[in-house]
């Protein structure tokens, strides 16, 4: 599977279009978590639970978004977007979207 | 008693994360600065078309984020200086900072996976909302930088 962010794949043609594939994900921390990132957010600087929890959302959402394309019969998804929201307290959703195409 | 407790605590972290933000923001300059030398010779941009005599064998998406948050010092001046508005002076190095932090981090992405150039790359910022207080505080804000890394033929 190929993943841009731009309109086409690099050096490749597109043949076929198989419509927008999505993938999401909602996650939070333990409580462990939010308690020391609530003394963190004391000192400033990174929150590394946080870094790694929306990272590792980030994976998932991109890998859901990739087996819908499989699905479909694509080798390719172009125009990839990243987008985060917080929809709950202590709790956010990493949403990864783009089109699914076959290239060549 | 209660009333010293009441005061003293405030002023302590206030006085103690003044010092520590400022050593903090020195060392992560520093640190930086030395990723970006060590990346000099990636090529990344925010446009999508390159050069058309670039011969492209194959692409990825690449991706650095990093979650940041103020110290109780830049949060209480930060709440200080909104009274008469105008520039938040405080605020801006931290985010300065956490776009660095985020476009080095996508550039060692993709030099650990072999590539050295890196198109179309966006940068977003989003809002964490705090666990605590109802979600109105916030817990910290993430930065994240995304690009297409492609590999050239030889």
């Amino acid at each position: 599977m190929i993943i841009s962010n731009t309109q086409t794949i690099p050096g490749k043609t597109i043949v076929d279009f198989h419509g927008v594939v999505s993938g999401s994900t909602v996650r939070a921390k333990h409580i462990g978590r939010d308690i020391m990132a609530g003394l963190k957010n004391m000192v400033g600087g990174e929150l590394k639970g946080y870094t790694e929890l929306l990272e590792e959302s980030r994976q998932e959402a991109l890998r859901r978004m990739i087996l819908q394309a499989e699905d479909r019969g694509a080798n390719a998804v172009v125009n990839v977007r990243f987008a985060t929201s917080s929809v709950a307290q202590g709790a956010a959703e990493l949403f990864a979207y783009g089109s699914a195409v076959t290239v060549e | 008693m209660e009333i010293i407790l009441q005061v003293t605590v405030p002023a302590v972290l206030f006085a103690a994360t003044y010092f520590s933000g400022r050593t903090m923001e020195t060392r992560h300059d520093r640190l930086l600065s030395a990723g970006e030398d060590r990346n000099e010779d990636m090529m990344v941009m925010t446009i999508e078309d390159y050069p058309s005599e670039w011969q492209v064998e194959r692409v990825n998406v690449v991706i650095g984020s990093v979650v940041v948050s103020h110290d109780y010092y830049r949060r209480v001046v930060g709440v200080l200086r909104k009274v008469v508005g105008g520039r938040l002076k405080v605020y801006e190095p931290l985010l300065a900072r956490a776009r660095r932090e985020a476009l080095l981090r996508m550039m060692n992405n993709a030099r650990a996976q072999g590539f050295h150039h890196v198109v179309n790359v966006r940068l977003e910022t989003a809002r964490l909302a705090n666990s605590r207080r109802g979600g109105k505080g916030t817990a910290g804000v993430e930065v994240v930088a995304y690009g297409t890394a492609l590999e050239l033929a030889a």
